[in-house]
């Protein structure tokens, strides 16, 4: 019986890697933009995002232009308008939390896509619900279901436009999805509680105005 | 296993030597897979704990779960797969680079397919809840994954290369027959779940009353509704509903189609054989007299019987072959994404049979196990098979209603 048991479980097993295991098949850089007010309070997340070559050509595919292979920011627009559209069901990808405070985000505003060097990039703001000061903001970018592999730009991924001098920027980003993912397992088994949930993905930008 | 061989189905012979030995090396594989499986199991429920995650993050269900083998295969199919690109570009002027394209399409399909979304659950749990051989599940896992290639060619050489169709409209073609697929994974479950479970209840009631369920009993029980199983079978060609007759019977059936010829030679009194025998049995002249015996569903017509499985698996096109396309038809390469594409699909195909052969493995050691016990071994094996239903059940329910996400088609 015991071995039944044993075969039944390497079973469920085989099974189960059908539901656990996701993967990605589009890839973006992110850089981001954090704006704030005159009065030092933070009102949005400005992003850059730039895809991989393959989801280009195939976001790009049957969009009628003037010139073949120049797409216009004009002919991208309807594109532009869809990728904010849809993103808003997976919440922008974007996660911030002041001082430990989950942060809500309005509609997008300013947004458009350029295409350069074969590649989309989108350009996006999300407006804060409530713009707020925080001693420490926690901001994150990454798809829960790792169908979108995001990572943070090489160069300067997050900046600060118009902050305070003394706020400084801490940058955790894992060498690709994996190693992300390989921290979950272990973290998670550990400490036993989802406190650092996010800490998973490490795309995490930490923004600290003593 | 001294019974006349006619006809060798060597998939099922190597498989029950393999089974009926099983060293001690064999055992300590056993253990070290089932002690991988109960991480993973952990793993997963753990994650499912933590769905509900403090961001509020959209459908939170999955996350990058990619500990050990599974993330290193992750990991590996997502460099192929950036690979592929770069690749498809170098072949615009270099065509030695088309066999690097397909060379790196064989890598991802394999490796690719460790993921969510090729079938390997359905595929797999069709073979363990119906009474299918190893051949057939690599047959089926074939045809499910070229077809999955197939229609991914289709959609974008019709919407893209013809009609010139944008990627939303294209996405938007996707979606529903994605939608389409689920539901037919459900509605597949649903119905192998009604018959299983069916077979599960009389197996249920069978061990009630008979308790020891011993040749005598289980003829009687045979021999109780014979002819309206038969006559039931006759009239329905597909797979569940000639399975309905056979969960049903369980072993008592067996022994009631070939009583004779296992008179003859003598095996009758074996339980633990009596299924091989089936095997290799080949009743030419009475193969439409009997119900589902996987030697004679390999014949003609027989593999219709595989075609739900295969139907529900492959008219969901991989996101990645269609993305692929796609790029290849803008690199003005459209026949390399073809080829590319179909490559993937052979490469997806083996990683599913490999899978869907251990299921049915699998399956072939429970029943050798419970064969050589009384009635609640074959209760056990109705189980089994009911519980397999019931999965492929759960898993298009649950595709359906977004709770569990495969490879989702993201149209932004």
């Amino acid at each position: 019986m015991p071995r039944i048991l044993l075969w039944a479980v390497a079973l469920l097993t085989l099974l189960g890697i059908d539901r656990a295991a996701a993967h990605p098949h589009v890839w973006v850089k992110s850089a981001s933009e954090l704006v704030y007010a005159a009065d030092g309070t933070i009102t949005g997340v400005r992003h850059t995002w730039t895809f991989d070559d393959m989801f280009s050509a195939y976001a790009v595919q049957g969009i009628e232009t003037r010139t073949k292979g120049v797409y216009t920011r004009e002919e991208l627009a309807p594109l532009a308008q869809t990728n904010v559209d849809s993103l808003k069901e997976f919440a922008f990808f974007t996660f911030a939390k002041a001082d430990g405070r989950k942060q809500k985000f309005l509609e997008p505003i300013d947004y458009h896509l350029d295409y350069k060097d074969a590649a989309l990039v989108l350009h996006f703001t999300l407006p804060f619900k409530t713009p707020f000061k925080a001693r420490q903001l926690q901001l994150e970018i990454f798809d829960p279901s790792y169908f979108v592999d995001f990572q943070l730009q090489q160069k300067d991924p997050i900046t600060l436009v118009g902050a305070p001098a003394a706020c400084m920027t801490a940058i955790e980003r894992p060498t690709d999805g994996t190693a992300a993912a390989q921290k979950i397992g272990e973290a998670n088994f550990l400490d036993g509680s989802n406190t650092n949930f996010g800490a998973m993905f490490a795309n995490k930008i930490t923004v600290t105005c003593p | 296993m001294s019974g006349p061989k006619t006809d060798l189905d060597t998939m099922t012979n190597l498989n029950t030597m393999a089974d009926r030995s099983l060293p001690a090396g064999a055992k300590a594989a056993l253990l070290c897979v089932a002690a991988l499986a109960a991480l993973q199991f952990g793993d997963g429920l753990w994650h499912a704990a933590l769905a509900q995650n403090p961001f509020g993050g959209p459908r939170a269900a999955p996350e990058p779960q990619a500990g050990g083998v599974i993330g290193w295969l992750l990991a590996k199919q997502s460099e192929f797969y950036r690979a592929l690109s770069s690749t498809i570009r170098a072949a615009r002027h270099d065509g030695s680079a088309v066999w690097t394209l397909l060379g790196l399409s064989f890598a991802y399909g394999i490796f690719h397919a460790a993921g969510p979304g090729h079938g390997k659950a359905v595929i797999s749990s069709y073979l363990v809840a119906n009474e299918e051989t190893a051949r057939r599940g690599i047959v089926l896992s074939f045809a499910s994954a070229l077809a999955q290639a197939l229609v991914a060619v289709l959609i974008v050489g019709i919407g893209a290369w013809l009609l010139n169709v944008t990627a939303r409209t294209m996405c938007g073609t996707e979606r529903i027959i994605e939608i389409a697929s689920y539901g037919l994974i459900a509605a597949f479950g649903a119905r192998l779940a009604w018959v299983k479970g069916r077979g599960f209840a009389r197996a249920l009631q069978a061990g009630r009353n008979q308790p020891a369920a011993d040749l005598v009993p289980a003829m009687a029980v045979a021999a109780s509704e014979p002819v309206a199983a038969h006559t039931h079978q006759h009239g329905h060609l597909h797979a569940t509903t000639a399975h309905a007759g056979h969960a049903a019977h369980g072993h008592a059936h067996h022994r009631h189609d070939h009583g004779p010829h296992d008179h003859a030679h003598g095996h009758a009194h074996h339980p633990a054989h009596a299924h091989e025998h089936h095997h290799h049995h080949a009743h030419g002249d009475d193969c439409c007299a009997h119900g589902p015996d996987p030697q004679q569903l390999a014949g003609p017509g027989g593999w219709a019987r595989g075609l739900g499985a295969v139907l529900t698996v492959g008219i969901r096109p991989c996101s990645g072959a269609i993305l692929v396309l796609v790029f290849a038809l803008a690199q003005g390469l459209f026949w390399a994404g073809v080829a590319a594409t179909f490559v993937m699909g052979i490469g997806t195909a083996i990683t599913v049979a490999a899978i869907a052969v251990l299921a049915v493995s699998a399956k072939g050691v429970a029943r050798r196990l419970a064969g050589g016990r009384d009635g609640g071994g074959a209760l056990a094996l109705r189980g089994l098979e009911f519980a397999a239903a019931i999965l492929v059940l759960v898993l298009g329910v649950g595709l359906l209603s977004g709770y569990v996400a495969a490879e989702r088609v993201t149209c932004f």
